[in-house]
């Protein structure tokens, strides 16, 4: 096996990470109720968004009708608990199964349709969810929506506050699918997916079977964002009750959003833009809670003007160009020696390399 | 019998307004090739500023001009500043960015107007026309359809027999070439969103007599105008307006005769937009587009 060379970034890297590490375990043992109960639902939530960015960042797939598939989960894992006495976490494979076959069934006829009318397509779909639930009230609680049971801490871990179990159970969860979704993007299962968004019938051509990836590709983004969904819903130290206001087309455009702004072909970008969804208008809400809707549209569009690869995709070039400016980007240092060589038997001057690849 | 009837009526009244709205959409697709989803609260926008003129005492004709005169420059500038930087290659931040406006939109409004719901005054008085038994025919739905037929044809007459028109659809077709032949691209892409901008207001101005000027206005409509427009064709106006009739209808018949969509028309809504893209996408009148592979 080739040992992992210590190089200088990765290093840093791995500082980084370890002291990520620490500050995550130790939130809740430090801030408060709600606010743990806060950090609990950014990671459902971004759970939900990685799941999007397979689709859409990765995949070239838009899909605006993602917090449909959230609210399944939801509404599954609520429906389970609270009328038929399941446990919350045996909830969670049959939220995702369904979800699932759901994806799959949108994703066959989204075959036929791609760019700008699959967005529509979606966003009717998410547009009609809401519409859905009150349609089967019976089963769903309609508008007043289904009171969920407290998801408690058993026995072993009873030093545990409630809010402290849901945080790291969800929290395990997440760790997990995004390990899962980053080896599979790694893959060539994932290689085969980006090929798709980035040229369909060149992907074809070097014998990437479309109907399957794609199909395969909105099930499992869709499985991802009904477990979200799902552990959403096991947040009950502050969220009591599920009701088809919090799974409106409004939801789906914050997971979008969330997407862009953390970085749409990412693994790391969900993490951060649902960081900035749950808290953001929360923040500018107190310093004027009219106008902070308007900076959100505002800042979504900027992100697309002024980094379209979101915060991530701003600090890869951030770091590249800092790289570069220092003189210590490796690959361009190659690039220049070699062409020393190539150019000149003179070992004095420097040739101007021009035109050369970044 | 009758019952079938008053519904139908009732299907074109609603379907009217639908067909505004999806005249613009269509008119944004068919010079940029683009489907813009915040063309409802653009519109909502727009008739907001009809209203503030006509409350100040301006006649109500004058302040919807007036309202689609000022959309012009209005999507002109949000096409300049907004959307040309965009690119037309990046359909998700094309997608991102009009989903921006309309929270940007809806917001700014909630904020100058405020979320009280206002009385917008009517051309057209809400009276019968034409009365067959119980069933009638308002005024109101005669006006609407009527001006959206002036409207289509003026559209035909700008596309087809003007320069502006010619070059519209030079754009729209293949905008590099359009520039080499010494179109002023720019200026064109400006004018499709001023136009569609105006033709958002003129649809919030007919529709907001029925359903109260407020926020909310064009959020319910959107995905009935889109489902309008993707019946009809998406660069057909002729297909906006007929398809935006047969949605309403659907609709209503949908609602009243089977029970699964009883309250639930907009899933019959949704039904005709998968039902038509996946076995005829380019509509009942729009031209079938063939990619080159």
């Amino acid at each position: 096996m080739t040992r992992l060379a210590l190089t200088p970034r990765r290093v840093v890297l791995g500082v980084l990470a370890v002291v990520l590490a620490v500050v995550v375990l130790y939130i809740p043992q430090y801030f408060v109720e709600f606010r743990t109960a806060q950090f609990t639902s950014v990671i459902a939530i971004s759970i939900a968004v990685l799941g999007l960015a397979l689709l859409t960042g990765f995949n070239g797939q838009i899909s605006v009708g993602h917090g449909a598939f959230f609210g399944v989960g939801a509404y599954t894992t609520a429906i389970l608990t609270a009328d038929h006495g399941w446990s919350h976490l045996s909830t969670v494979p049959v939220a995702m199964i369904l979800c699932l076959a759901i994806g799959v069934m949108v994703g066959l006829p989204a075959l036929r349709i791609s760019g700008l009318y699959l967005a529509l397509v979606t966003l009717a779909l998410a547009t009609l969810f809401p519409l859905v639930i009150q349609k089967y009230s019976d089963v769903t609680g309609g508008s007043t929506g289904i009171g969920v049971p407290d998801f408690e801490p058993p026995d072993w871990a009873s030093g545990l506050t409630e809010d402290q179990w849901a945080y790291y159970v969800i929290l395990a969860f997440a760790v997990v699918t995004f390990v899962l979704v980053r080896n599979l993007i790694r893959s060539r299962v994932g290689r085969a997916i980006i090929a798709i968004r980035d040229g369909e019938v060149a992907a074809e051509v070097l014998g990437v079977n479309l109907a399957r990836y794609k199909v395969a590709t909105f099930g499992i983004s869709a499985m991802i964002a009904g477990l979200g969904g799902s552990l959403f819903v096991m947040n009950t130290a502050v969220l009591d009750r599920v009701d088809p206001s919090q799974y409106t087309i409004a939801r789906s455009i914050e997971f979008l959003a969330a997407l862009v702004i953390g970085g749409a072909a990412t693994i790391m970008g969900p993490v951060l833009g649902s960081l900035f969804i749950v808290f953001v208008p929360e923040f500018s809400s107190d310093i004027n809670a009219e106008l902070s809707r308007v900076i959100f549209g505002g800042v979504l569009i900027v992100m697309m003007l002024v980094l379209p690869g979101g915060v991530l995709g701003g600090l890869t070039r951030l770091e590249a160009g800092t790289l570069r400016r220092l003189g210590r980007d490796r690959q361009w240092r190659r690039l220049r020696a070699t062409a020393a060589e190539a150019d000149s038997p003179d070992p004095d001057g420097s040739p101007t390399v021009d035109g050369a690849a970044t | 019998m009758e019952l079938f009837f008053n519904q139908v009526i009732n299907g074109i009244q609603q379907g009217a307004i639908y067909a505004a709205l999806a005249l613009a959409l269509v008119l944004i697709f068919r010079s940029n090739s683009l489907l813009n989803f915040a063309q409802g609260e653009m519109a909502m926008f727009s008739t907001f500023i009809a209203w503030i003129l006509a409350d100040n005492g301006f006649p109500v004709v004058f302040a919807i001009l007036a309202a689609m005169a000022v959309s012009v420059v209005g999507g002109a500038i949000i096409e300049r500043t907004l959307i040309r930087p965009v690119g037309s290659d990046n359909v998700l931040a094309i997608v991102i960015v009009t989903i921006g406006i309309f929270i940007a939109t809806n917001a700014l409004a909630g904020w100058i107007y405020g979320t009280d719901g206002r009385v917008f005054p009517r051309i057209f008085a809400n009276e019968s026309l034409v009365t067959f038994g119980d069933v009638t025919v308002t005024q109101e739905t005669t006006g609407i359809i009527a001006i959206l037929l002036v409207v289509v044809g003026l559209l035909y007459l700008l596309f087809q027999h003007t320069k502006v028109g010619l070059a519209m659809r030079a754009v729209s077709s293949n905008a590099e070439s359009a520039q080499l032949v010494g179109i002023r691209v720019g200026r064109i892409l400006m004018l499709g969103w001023g136009l569609a901008a105006a033709l958002g207001a003129l649809a919030g101005s007919l529709a907001a007599p029925q359903l109260n000027l407020s926020l909310n206005l064009m959020q319910g409509l959107l995905i009935y105008a889109f489902a309008a427009a993707t019946l009809g064709g998406f660069d057909s106006p002729l297909g906006a307006v007929v398809g935006g009739l047969i949605v309403g209808v659907t609709q209503t018949l949908a609602g009243q005769y089977i029970d699964f969509f009883d309250g639930f028309e907009l899933g019959s809504a949704f039904l005709l937009i998968l039902v038509v893209l996946l076995v005829r996408p380019q509509g009942l009148f729009g031209r079938a587009v063939v990619t080159r592979v």
